[in-house]
C-alpha cells in the first residue's frame, strides 16, 4: 500500500451535546480521488473544516504526511498544501477577480510570475472577461470558478471540494467534472457531493458518512448497489 | 477612462494641488491663517493613520487618540530631559509603534471580535485620559518633566535641524514640516496599499478567513497595520505638540477620539483623500461654530449652535444613518450611475426603433 | 481589625457601584447585542434628573429611586425607535451611532447646565467603625447594588415578562411567531437598561457630583466589566465587578486612585488574554 497522505485517528467532534463528528478513521493515499457522500448534517462540512484548521477537534488526530496537524493553525495548513473550496463560496467579494487569484497567487510566487499565473489561471476558469469585475457582482456559478481558482494557485497538495457542482447547470457539471479529472493527474482530492452522476464520471471509491461516523466505503458501482446506503437516502427523501 | 487611468489622474491631481497648496499658502495668506492651517495638516495626518488601519485593515480602533497622546507626550517629555530634538523626535514614532504593536499582539492574538477591539481601543483612551488628568502634583514627574496633570505641559521647546540645536524650526517651517509631511504620508500609504502587503491586508479586510485558508496569518498583516497606524498617529501628536508648545490630557480624550473617527466616517472608509477630506472638514467647521461664540447671544439656540460636540454628534449620526459610506464613495457611486446613464441613454439614441 | 473591617466595606462599596454603573450596558448588551457607547451619558442624565427633581421640592429618595428611572428610561425608549432600530445587525454602526448620541448628549447638557459640577449632598450622616468613620451612604449604595441584582435575577427567572425577554433574544422569529412582538420587547429592554442605568447614575450622584462629561469616568468601567463578564448579564457582571472592583480598591489602597485604575485596565486585558472564549464566548447558549 503506498504512503497515505492524509490519515485521521478517531477523529472527533463534539459540540455541547451534539456529536457532529465522531471516531472517524479516515486514510487518503497520495494521488487519489476520493468521494464524501452522505446526507446533509451527516459531518461532512465538520470533517472538513477540521481537517483544514477551521475547528479545533474535541478528539483524535490529523495526520497530513505522518505530521500532527490536528492543532495547527489554518494559514499553516494551507501552508503546508491542503486547499479548500467551501460549500459556500467564500471569496473576496470587494475585490476584483484578477485581485482575488492574485492574492492566491502572489503568495508563493515573485510579482511577475504571479501575473502570469493570473493570467494562465483566468483562462483556465474561463473568467477572463470578468477579470477587471468585482467578484461580489458575480453571479453564483461565476464565484464558485473564482474560488476554485483561488484555491488552484496556491499549488495544494490534497484539495478539498465542498459539493462543486451544486446548483450548476448540466453543461456546467461536465465541465467541472472534466476539471477535477484534470486536477487529479497531479493532485489529490475529496470531494463532497450529493450528485451520483457527478461522482460517477470522476470517482473511484466512495465513502460514505452517516450521523458523524463511517458507515461504509467501497467502489462507486458496489456503493449505488448497497441498501444501506439506499435507506439513508431514502429516508433522507421520505422525511423531507 | 478605464479605473487604472482615473488612478494616476487623481495622483496627478493631489500632487498638483498639494505642492501648489504647500509652496503658495505661506506667500499669499496671514500668519495666523498659516497657523490655523497647519493644525489642519497635522490632523490631516492622524486622520490617514486612522484611514490606513480602519479603512482598508478592517481594524476597528476607537483609540487612535491613544497614540497620538503619547506621541505628543512622548516628545515633550524627552525634550525637556534632552534639550535636542532628534532622539525625541524618534521616540516620539517609535513608543505609540511599540505601545500599538503591544496592544495589538493582546487583541490580534487573543482573537478579539471587531466590537470588543473598538471597546478595548476606547477602553485605553480613556484610562490614559484619567491617568495623565491625575498627575498634576510635583511628585509626577519624567526625569527633569513634570507631567503636569489637567494642566499639561506647556513651553515645549520646537524642533530643530537633526544634531543641530541652534537651528530650530519657526512657525512657516511648521508650516511646511506639517504639509510636506502630510503628502509624504499620503504617497507613502498609496505605495504600501498598492504592495503586496497592502493588498494583502485589504484581503483580510474582505474576507478573513478566506486569507486564512491561501495561508496568511490575519494576526501578523493586522498586528503590523496597527503598529505602522500608531507610529504613523505618534508622529503626528509629535507634531501637535510643537505646533502649540503645549500638550494636556484632552489630546487622549474622548472628544479627540470621537473626532477622527468622524473624520474617517464623514470622508469615507477605503480612501484615503476622503478622511483627508473630512478631518480638514469638520475641524474648519468646529472652529466657524466656535468663532461663533463671542458675538452670539446667551440664549439656548446660540448655545446650541457654538457647541462643537453636539454638532459633531449630530453629524456622527447622521452619516451612519444616512451616508455610511462616506462623503467620497458615495459621491464615487453617484457620478458612476450618472456616467451609466448617459452611456445607457447614448446606446438608446442609436438604435432608437428596436425599443418599439 | 477595624481597618480590615474598612477595608472590606471600601471593597464591596467598589464592587457594588461597578456592578451599579454596568448593569444596564450588560442587560442592553447581552440581550440586544447592542454596544451603547452612550451609556455613560444615561448616567449622567440620570444624576440631572435627580438634581432638577430636588431643586422642585421633591424628595431626594424619591427623585434617584423613581424620578431618574423612569426619565432616563423613556429617554431610552425614545432612542431606541428614532436611532437603534434602524442599525440592529449592524453592530459597529450602532457603535458609531450611540457614540454620535454620546457627544450629543454632552452637547445638549452643557448648553443647558453649563460647563460646571452641581452636587446635591449625601443623605444620611457617617457611622464610626472602631477608630474610623466612614459615610452611612456607602452601605445604602451596596444595598441598592444587591437590591438591583436581586430584582434583575426575579424578573428574568419566575416572570412571564423575563420568559418573554430571553425567549426574543434567543429566536426572534420563533417568538414573533408565538405572538411575542419583537420590536417592542426590544424598545422595552432598551427602555430597561436604560433606566437602571439612570438608578445609578442618580445613586452615585451625591457620591460624585454631576457635569456634563462625568459619562467619561464611568464609561470604560463599565465596558470593562461587561467584557469581562461575557455573556452571562447577571453571574457575568457580578464576577466580573467583584475581580476588577477588587483589583482596583486594593491597588488604591495601597498606591493611589489613579493606579487602582490602571491596574483594573492591566487585569481586565491580561483576563481578556486568558479567557479569549470566556469573553467573547457564544452569545447565544447562556443562562441568566
Amino acid at each position: 500500500m503506498a504512503a497515505a497522505l492524509l490519515d485521521t485517528r478517531d477523529l472527533s467532534m463534539h459540540f455541547g451535546g451534539v456529536k457532529a463528528v465522531r471516531n472517524v478513521n479516515f486514510t487518503l493515499a497520495e494521488g487519489e480521488l476520493r468521494c464524501l457522500i452522505g446526507p446533509n448534517g451527516a459531518g461532512k462540512s465538520t470533517f472538513f473544516k477540521m481537517l483544514t484548521g477551521q475547528l479545533e477537534p474535541t478528539r483524535g488526530q490529523v495526520l497530513f504526511r505522518g505530521q500532527d496537524i490536528s492543532r495547527a493553525h489554518a494559514h499553516q495548513i494551507a501552508r503546508l498544501g491542503i486547499g479548500i473550496k467551501t460549500q459556500v463560496p467564500s471569496v473576496f467579494d470587494g475585490l476584483s477577480v484578477r485581485d482575488n487569484i492574485w492574492l492566491a497567487a502572489s503568495r508563493l510566487n515573485s510579482k511577475e510570475r504571479a501575473r502570469r499565473l493570473v493570467d494562465e489561471m483566468l483562462e483556465r476558469i474561463g473568467l477572463v472577461d470578468a477579470a477587471e469585475r468585482l467578484v461580489g457582482q458575480l453571479a453564483h456559478g461565476q464565484r464558485q470558478w473564482v474560488e476554485l481558482g483561488l484555491v488552484l494557485s496556491t499549488d495544494p497538495e490534497l484539495i478539498l471540494l465542498d459539493e462543486p457542482a451544486a446548483g450548476m447547470t448540466h453543461e456546467e457539471v461536465l465541465k467541472t467534472a472534466a476539471l477535477v479529472r484534470e486536477i487529479n493527474r497531479s493532485k489529490a482530492l475529496i470531494v463532497v457531493e450529493h450528485d451520483m452522476q457527478f461522482i460517477r464520471m470522476i470517482a473511484k471509491q466512495v465513502t460514505v458518512f452517516n450521523q458523524g461516523s463511517v458507515l461504509v466505503e467501497d467502489t462507486v458501482d458496489n456503493i449505488m448497489r448497497n441498501p444501506q446506503v439506499r435507506d439513508i437516502y431514502l429516508g433522507k427523501q421520505a422525511a423531507a | 477612462m478605464n479605473g487604472r487611468s482615473l488612478n494616476i489622474l487623481g495622483l496627478v491631481l493631489v500632487s498638483v494641488t498639494g505642492l501648489a497648496f504647500m509652496l503658495l499658502t505661506p506667500q499669499l495668506a496671514e500668519l495666523d491663517t498659516v497657523l490655523d492651517l497647519t493644525v489642519y495638516m497635522i490632523m490631516a495626518v492622524l486622520a490617514l493613520s486612522l484611514a490606513l488601519i480602519w479603512g482598508f485593515g478592517g481594524i476597528l480602533c476607537f483609540g487612535q487618540s491613544a497614540f497620538f497622546g503619547l506621541g505628543a507626550y512622548t516628545y515633550a517629555i524627552a525634550m525637556f530631559n534632552i534639550g535636542e530634538s532628534t532622539l525625541p523626535f524618534l521616540l516620539a514614532i517609535i513608543l505609540p509603534a511599540a505601545f500599538a504593536a503591544l496592544l495589538g499582539y493582546f487583541m490580534f492574538y487573543g482573537r478579539i471580535s471587531d466590537v470588543y477591539l473598538g471597546v478595548i481601543t476606547l477602553t485605553v483612551t480613556l484610562i490614559l485620559f484619567n491617568s495623565v488628568n491625575s498627575t498634576a502634583g510635583p511628585e509626577f514627574h519624567i526625569g527633569t518633566a513634570r507631567l503636569g496633570g489637567f494642566n499639561g505641559i506647556p513651553g515645549i521647546p520646537p524642533l530643530n535641524w537633526p544634531f543641530n540645536k541652534t537651528a530650530a524650526i519657526d512657525l512657516e517651517g511648521m508650516f511646511y514640516l506639517a504639509t510636506g509631511s502630510l503628502l509624504a504620508t499620503y504617497f507613502g500609504l498609496r505605495l504600501l496599499l498598492a504592495s503586496q502587503f497592502g493588498r494583502i491586508i485589504v484581503g483580510i479586510r474582505e474576507n478573513e478567513r478566506r486569507a486564512e485558508l491561501l495561508g496568511y496569518d490575519p494576526r501578523a498583516y493586522k498586528l503590523a497595520t496597527f503598529t505602522i497606524g500608531g507610529a504613523l498617529a505618534g508622529f503626528a501628536g509629535c507634531l501637535f505638540a510643537n505646533w502649540g508648545n503645549f500638550v494636556s490630557p484632552t489630546i487622549f480624550g474622548l472628544a479627540q477620539s470621537a473626532q477622527i473617527i468622524i473624520w474617517v466616517i464623514v470622508g469615507g472608509r477605503g480612501t484615503l483623500i476622503g478622511p483627508v477630506i473630512g478631518c480638514i472638514g469638520i475641524q474648519w467647521l468646529s472652529a466657524a461654530l466656535g468663532a461663533n461664540q463671542p458675538s452670539g447671544g446667551s440664549d439656548l439656540w446660540s448655545k446650541i449652535f457654538a457647541n462643537a460636540p453636539l454638532i459633531l454628534g449630530v453629524i456622527l449620526i447622521a452619516f451612519v444613518l444616512l451616508v455610511p459610506k462616506g462623503l467620497v464613495p458615495t459621491l464615487g457611486d453617484i457620478g458612476l450611475s450618472l456616467v451609466r446613464r448617459r452611456r445607457a441613454r447614448e446606446q438608446r439614441g442609436f438604435e432608437p426603433q428596436q425599443a418599439e | 481589625m477595624d481597618l480590615v473591617a474598612l477595608l472590606a466595606i471600601q471593597v464591596l462599596y467598589a464592587v457594588a457601584s461597578l456592578a451599579l454603573i454596568s448593569v444596564g450596558l450588560a442587560i442592553i448588551f447581552g440581550m440586544m447585542r447592542v454596544i451603547n457607547l452612550a451609556h455613560g451619558e444615561f448616567l449622567m442624565l440620570g444624576g440631572y434628573a435627580a438634581i432638577v427633581a430636588t431643586s422642585h421640592g421633591i424628595s431626594i429618595w424619591v427623585a434617584m429611586l423613581v424620578v431618574a428611572p423612569i426619565v432616563v428610561g423613556l429617554i431610552g425608549i425614545i432612542v431606541e425607535r428614532a436611532i437603534i432600530r434602524f442599525l440592529y445587525g449592524r453592530m459597529i454602526d450602532t457603535m458609531l451611532a450611540t457614540w454620535g448620541l454620546s457627544l450629543f448628549l454632552v452637547g445638549l447638557t452643557t448648553a443647558i447646565f453649563g460647563n460646571t459640577t452641581v452636587g446635591i449632598s449625601a443623605p444620611l450622616g457617617s457611622i464610626q467603625i472602631g477608630a474610623y468613620r466612614t459615610s452611612a451612604y456607602t452601605l445604602f449604595v451596596i444595598a441598592i447594588a444587591i437590591a438591583v441584582l436581586g430584582a434583575i435575577f426575579a424578573v428574568m427567572r419566575w416572570t412571564r415578562l423575563g420568559l418573554i425577554a430571553r425567549g426574543t433574544m434567543q429566536n426572534a422569529d420563533m417568538a414573533a411567531a408565538l405572538g411575542v412582538n419583537p420590536p417592542r420587547v426590544y424598545a422595552v429592554t432598551f427602555g430597561v437598561g436604560a433606566a437602571l442605568s439612570g438608578l445609578a447614575g442618580a445613586v452615585l450622584a451625591p457620591v460624585s457630583g454631576v457635569f456634563p462629561t462625568i459619562g467619561v469616568a464611568y464609561v470604560a468601567k463599565s465596558f470593562i466589566t461587561v467584557i469581562g463578564g461575557g455573556a452571562a448579564i447577571l453571574s457575568g457582571t457580578v464576577s466580573a465587578s467583584a475581580l476588577f472592583g477588587t483589583i482596583n480598591q486594593i491597588a488604591t489602597f495601597v498606591t493611589t486612585p489613579v493606579f487602582g485604575e490602571v491596574a483594573l485596565l492591566a487585569a481586565a486585558i491580561v483576563l481578556i488574554r486568558l479567557l479569549p472564549q470566556g469573553i467573547t464566548g457564544r452569545f447565544f447558549r447562556r443562562g441568566l
